[in-house]
């Protein structure tokens, strides 16, 4: 069987592969986005395996919300990105100064 | 037994194409990649009894979410060599801030054991047991106006994201429907009295 020690060690290490990833590819914005799709899938696989061990059904519920409010951030912070690209021709985070006094 | 070997299979699956994610050098192959890792996500959450969530994974990730990702990554053509210089100097501290959280969560679930409360196994399901409809009774009985406020952030998400991404074009040469309707024949014709000119 499966034991609750294994999905949290998988999700701890997808977490912190997520969280190399976001400081390995700081310049790409779109890969930056997607390494925080990665970081909540780790969190969501908490969330599931406690539901499943605890018995508690709740645990998958919130799972769902997380996905919507997921899905919600990835449309509107994929569209900022293109209407970035259209103002500057470039999504690189190092062009992005214009606010530093 | 299955299940078990079925698991690590997976999640071997899961860590490779995650790492191959963070470290490919073109966009299209991390999109791509990720979708891998929510396909192997969905196969563990489906051995975890969480059989909803997991076609919703892929239903919502892959088919949605993902293609979307996929469009903006072909639709922007960024110069990827760029991103890649200087990538070299990243490494230490990416390495430093991972290895650390997977200290600490490694230290806290497998040596502490959670503060006690590691449990061994699941608790075993009823014969008739359907995860679709135990989530259903919940998220429409005690979670419903939390799922309304959830339809009401897609709403706006997908309006905020229309609106921003609406481009409004100059010099194009549109219908005024107003001024159509409003115009009147002797705006438009003009009749003129003019005599006859005599023939020489």
């Amino acid at each position: 069987m499966i034991t609750l020690t294994e999905v949290l060690t998988l999700s701890a290490i997808l977490f912190a592969i997520a969280v190399a990833g976001v400081f390995l590819n700081r310049k790409n914005i779109i890969v930056l986005l997607m390494c925080i799709e990665l970081m909540l899938l780790a969190v969501n696989f908490n969330f599931v395996a406690f539901s499943r061990f605890l018995g508690d059904i709740n645990g998958q519920v919130f799972v769902f919300f997380i996905l919507t409010v997921a899905a919600a951030e990835a449309a509107i912070g994929l569209a900022i990105l293109v209407v970035l690209f259209r103002e500057r021709r470039s999504i690189n985070v190092e062009d992005l100064d214009t606010l530093q006094g | 037994m299955f299940p078990t070997i079925l698991f690590f299979v997976f999640a071997a699956a899961l860590l490779a194409a995650a790492l191959g994610m963070i470290l490919a050098k073109n966009p299209v192959h991390s999109a791509l990649l990720l979708v891998l890792c929510f396909f192997t996500s969905a196969v563990i959450w489906l051995l975890l009894d969480a059989e909803f969530l997991g076609i919703v994974l892929v239903l919502v990730y892959v088919g949605a979410v993902m293609v979307l990702f996929l469009f903006v990554v072909m639709m922007l053509d960024v110069n990827v060599e760029e991103f890649r210089r200087g990538i070299a100097s990243y490494w230490p501290l990416a390495i430093a801030v991972a290895g650390f959280v997977v200290f600490a969560m490694i230290n806290l679930i497998v040596v502490k054991h959670l503060g006690g409360v590691a449990l061994k196994s699941a608790p075993p399901l009823p014969d008739n047991y359907s995860n679709t409809r135990t989530l259903g009774a919940v998220l429409f009985t005690r979670y419903a106006y939390p799922a309304q406020i959830a339809a009401v952030i897609l709403l706006v998400a997908s309006v905020a994201a229309i609106v921003l991404t609406l481009r409004q074009r100059t010099g194009g040469k549109p219908q005024d429907v107003a001024r159509q309707v409003a115009v009147q024949a002797k705006d438009r014709v003009r009749l003129i009295k003019m005599p006859s000119e005599k023939r020489r």
